[in-house]
């Protein structure tokens, strides 16, 4: 990767138009935007989308990246919110070719750098609840792509498969490098070893970089989880300096 | 209701700042505890948005935007290190 501006300088309000939308499970849609001024983006960074009603009342929420490079296609990956005030309309009445007002790409705090860049030999422990996996696979696209060395293992917490986003992709990583596990809460898939039941310590324990090899930890998923899995990080060791998470709130 | 970390205001802080502030380091003035602005507790509320810190709870900074205008009160930061 070339040097990239700064990223304040990169940062503004554009507007995307939907070149690509489908299902991704049954309460989430994959949602391409096509934003021709778009500077690229980091992986794992964010961006603002902007509804403004007829009557000019604006509704703002922030939404995780899932690609990540230069280009002018970004890629979104949205669940619905039933009691949300955007998410709803992002999944169920966005049409292709529609346009969408956006702001970004922000944040320079969840994002993953290679390792040409930070020069950080450490291995990444990705750990995902729900469509906290979006900024995850924005990561694991990025350090596949350029076949950077640092070691990367993914937990994604999920209820079922049915509700799991980027299955094939993430199953075709997996055969090349990335580690990959899944915890189910609710349902676990046939011939599962384990029975299905919410993330305890016990299997993050076995299922997480240990601490003794000090990885860099990313968390993502809603405030209880993130919360629940850091204390717990904590409790074996991890630094709190070595864990960055992203909570999403309700709405 | 929760929190969620001081990422979640980026949106916000690139309206006012040139520079992405949640990468920026700061010190609490309550606690003295330093930590980057991504990793403070950031609450959403009708009237605003407050941030607190992540090792004392005291109020580091509080923003209300209003269609006209945006107030922001860093009174809890002592100080912001940036990355150039």
């Amino acid at each position: 990767m070339s040097d990239p501006p700064p990223a304040a300088a990169r940062t503004a309000w554009r507007v995307g138009t939907v070149i690509e939308a489908r299902p991704e499970t049954s309460s989430a849609r994959r949602i391409v935007l096509d934003i021709p001024d778009w500077p690229g983006n980091d992986a794992g960074q964010h961006l603002d989308v902007r509804l403004t009603a007829p009557d000019g009342y604006q509704a703002q929420r922030s939404y995780s990246i899932a690609s990540a490079g230069l280009g002018s296609r970004v890629e979104l990956a949205v669940d619905e919110l039933p009691e949300g005030e955007v998410s709803p309309f992002l999944v169920e009445d966005l049409q292709l070719g529609d346009r969408l007002e956006v702001h970004g790409p922000l944040g320079g705090y969840f994002i993953w750098m290679p390792q040409s860049v930070t020069h950080d030999a450490r291995p990444v422990q990705l750990i995902a609840g729900g469509s906290g996996i979006v900024p995850f696979l924005a990561m694991v696209r990025a350090h596949a792509a350029i076949a950077d060395p640092t070691p990367f293992r993914l937990l994604y917490a999920v209820r079922e498969q049915s509700d799991v986003f980027y299955l094939q992709e993430l199953l075709q990583l997996a055969l090349s490098g990335l580690k990959l596990d899944f915890v189910y809460s609710g349902t676990a898939p046939r011939d599962w070893p384990v029975p299905a039941g919410r993330i305890t310590k016990e299997a993050l324990a076995g299922l997480a970089i240990p601490a003794s090899e000090k990885p860099r930890v990313f968390i993502c998923g809603s405030t209880g989880f993130v919360e629940l899995v850091a204390g717990w990080l904590i409790e074996l060791g991890h630094a709190a300096a070595d864990i960055r998470t992203e909570r999403f709130g309700g709405t | 209701m929760g929190h969620v970390d001081g990422n979640a205001i980026a949106g916000s802080l690139a309206e006012i700042f040139p520079f992405d502030v949640t990468a920026a380091v700061g010190r609490c003035a309550h606690c003295g505890s330093t930590g980057m602005i991504g990793d403070a507790m950031v609450y959403f509320a009708a009237t605003g948005t407050i941030v607190r810190c992540a090792n004392c709870d005291e109020v580091l900074a509080v923003l209300v935007e209003t269609p006209s205008r945006i107030w922001l009160s860093l009174s809890g930061v002592r100080g912001l290190t940036l990355p150039t």
